[in-house]
């Protein structure tokens, strides 16, 4: 595959038709711009334009504190917001040389394959949707909605979650919030089964999505895709497995590889790291019994706010109180790469901090921004209604594209 | 396969391009090197082809900037190699008078669009890219909004200066 750019022939006499798609066409799910030069149905070239949710998070990164910047994060893949929480977390925990106890890394771990099941219930119920069933969808999305009820016990938000703080959780999981996480795990099973059972071998689906958009490892790699989308082509990596952060390493789940990495692979990749992500649920619930039930922090009072009555009562508590609020916390002038797994892709944040308030740079190595510069390329002699589904189960999600 | 340890890593590029490529820290582990703008083609073509190190997978490309210093744009890369589950960081400074670097485009297929907008925010020039256009921003906004000089607030507000927190 070639990465050449595709213009658009500007030709009166061409006999081609040029279709823009987006930016907010229903079938994008998003602010999504591709001009497309057809022949009839078939797509001769296209070519992308984004940044029309631009907000130039990186920039307003270098004049915010750190605990600040979560609130950012929790726009770039709006549909696993979690994931991206934490991963800013954690890499604030690596630069500061913080170690959380295992309770919060459980902790942590509940809450983003939870996140995780979300975002995929909604690509792969989306690309049921744009294959023309639509109760697929609907089954699974009243499942989501448990999730963001189980979000909205443990920090007070549905989307945009800014869930968790630096060194731990801002409070508690309570009583309510582990009934409603287990209810989940017992209720969901069942319905991922029915999910399944409505596609996997539905005739019209595989017919729809086996063969569509196939990607070979080599262009994979080549386009550094990541998540799902690489491991739907045949490479197993994953960030969880490769370099485990939050005690992942404790854990057993699998890393499910696809073989060719086309529409229908990428799907069953989903589904079947649903499973996977239950799986682990299960066993950071078990293992979460062990741990001593009150701790949810770690012990950083000089990054971690003190609760509010110690704060009125005690004269340490409102130094650190003031110190954390304003950002004057002596932090080490070091350079940090920190990558987890996010729910489509590798989500890195590149952190240089030279010691002020504010980190000097911080880059976010965003999935869907590296993952969607195939599709113009890949899209050139497929058929339009391949092209959509195609982009549906990229699970390209326009926040994090623009950042 | 294990992790390549950072000593032999900085070895077998010291072998290959002595006095090109020096280490400029390993804060986390993860090794950095910065690299001369001139072999930088050279380096990661080494780096993704040599049969023991294979970082194949292109991370990231993104830029810094540092107006005290002399070369003030810093390019960077990540690279990671999947096979030995490697990371390296490499950094190319340029000057202000002088951003071009050659692309890495034709290296990974992916580092079109990470030079684009490493273009669009700080104005390196990859030369050889295909398609070196704006990405995010405007295509007909004047200044690379990513550069130091450039504030995100008001410049005339005074009260969020260091000086009033002791700096």
């Amino acid at each position: 595959m070639q990465n050449h750019p595709v213009y658009i022939d500007t030709d009166p006499q061409s006999e081609y038709s040029t279709l823009n798609l987006g930016p907010t066409h229903p079938a994008t799910h998003g602010v999504f711009q591709n001009v497309l030069q057809l022949d009839g149905e078939r797509i001769v070239s296209g070519v992308s334009t984004i940044g029309y949710i631009h907000r130039a998070f990186e920039k307003i990164a270098e004049h915010r504190p750190f605990y600040q910047i979560t609130p950012l994060t929790d726009r770039l893949n709006y549909c696993s917001s979690p994931i991206n929480n934490m991963g800013w977390h954690m890499t604030v925990e690596k630069l500061l040389n913080i170690t959380t106890p295992k309770r919060v890394d459980y902790m942590r771990i509940i809450i983003m394959e939870l996140a995780r099941i979300a975002d995929h219930i909604i690509c792969n119920g989306v690309l049921g949707v744009d294959t023309g069933a639509f109760t697929g969808f609907l089954y699974m999305m009243e499942h989501r909605e448990e999730i963001y009820e189980i979000y909205e016990e443990i920090c007070g938000s549905r989307l945009t979650t800014n869930i968790g703080r630096i060194g731990g959780f801002e409070r508690n999981f309570n009583q309510i919030a582990f009934d409603k996480i287990r209810k989940f795990i017992k209720k969901f099973p069942p319905v991922l089964k029915e999910f399944e059972a409505l596609f996997n071998r539905n005739r019209i689906f595989v017919d729809r999505t086996r063969g569509v958009a196939p990607v070979s490892a080599e262009d994979a790699l080549s386009y550094s895709w990541s998540g799902p989308l690489l491991r739907a082509a045949g490479i197993d990596y994953d960030v969880r497995a490769m370099e485990p952060y939050s005690s992942y390493d404790e854990f057993d789940f699998e890393v499910p590889v696809g073989e060719n990495g086309d529409v229908y692979n990428r799907f069953l990749v989903r589904n079947e790291e649903m499973w996977q992500s239950l799986r682990l649920i299960e066993q950071a619930l078990t293992k979460i019994e062990k741990e001593p039930s009150d701790i949810f922090h770690a012990d950083v009072p000089a990054f971690y706010l003190p609760p509010k009555e110690e704060v009125y009562n005690n004269m340490e508590a409102l130094i650190y109180h003031f110190k954390i609020v304003m950002g004057e916390v002596e932090t080490p002038t070091a350079e940090v790469y920190h990558a987890v797994e996010g729910a489509n892709g590798e989500l890195g944040f590149y952190l240089v901090n030279d010691g002020g308030r504010s980190p000097y740079r911080l880059h976010f190595r965003r999935p869907s921004f590296i993952n969607y510069q195939m599709y113009a390329p890949m899209s050139r002699g497929m058929l339009l209604s391949d092209a959509i589904i195609n982009m549906s189960s990229l699970n390209i999600i326009a926040g994090e594209l623009d950042a | 396969m294990g992790k390549i340890a950072n000593e032999e890593l900085l070895r077998r590029l010291d072998e290959n391009f002595a006095g090109k490529v020096k280490e400029t820290g390993a804060d986390f582990g993860l090794l950095t090197v910065e690299v001369d703008a001139d072999v930088i083609t050279e380096v990661l073509t080494f780096l993704k082809t040599d049969s023991a190190l294979k970082f194949i997978f292109l991370t990231d490309i993104t830029a810094i900037h540092y107006p005290e210093q002399e070369k003030q744009i810093g390019v960077i890369y990540h690279l990671h190699s999947l096979t030995t589950n490697t990371r390296i960081r490499l950094k190319v400074f340029l000057s202000l008078d002088n951003l071009h670097i050659p692309t890495a485009s034709t290296i990974w297929d992916g580092a079109n669009w990470m030079e684009r907008e490493t273009y669009d925010f700080f104005g390196v020039i990859f030369d050889g890219h295909p398609d070196l256009r704006r990405i995010l921003n405007v295509d007909d906004m004047t200044v690379f909004p990513m550069r130091r000089e450039y504030p995100l607030e008001d410049p005339n507000r005074v009260d969020k200066k260091d000086y009033f927190f002791g700096r």
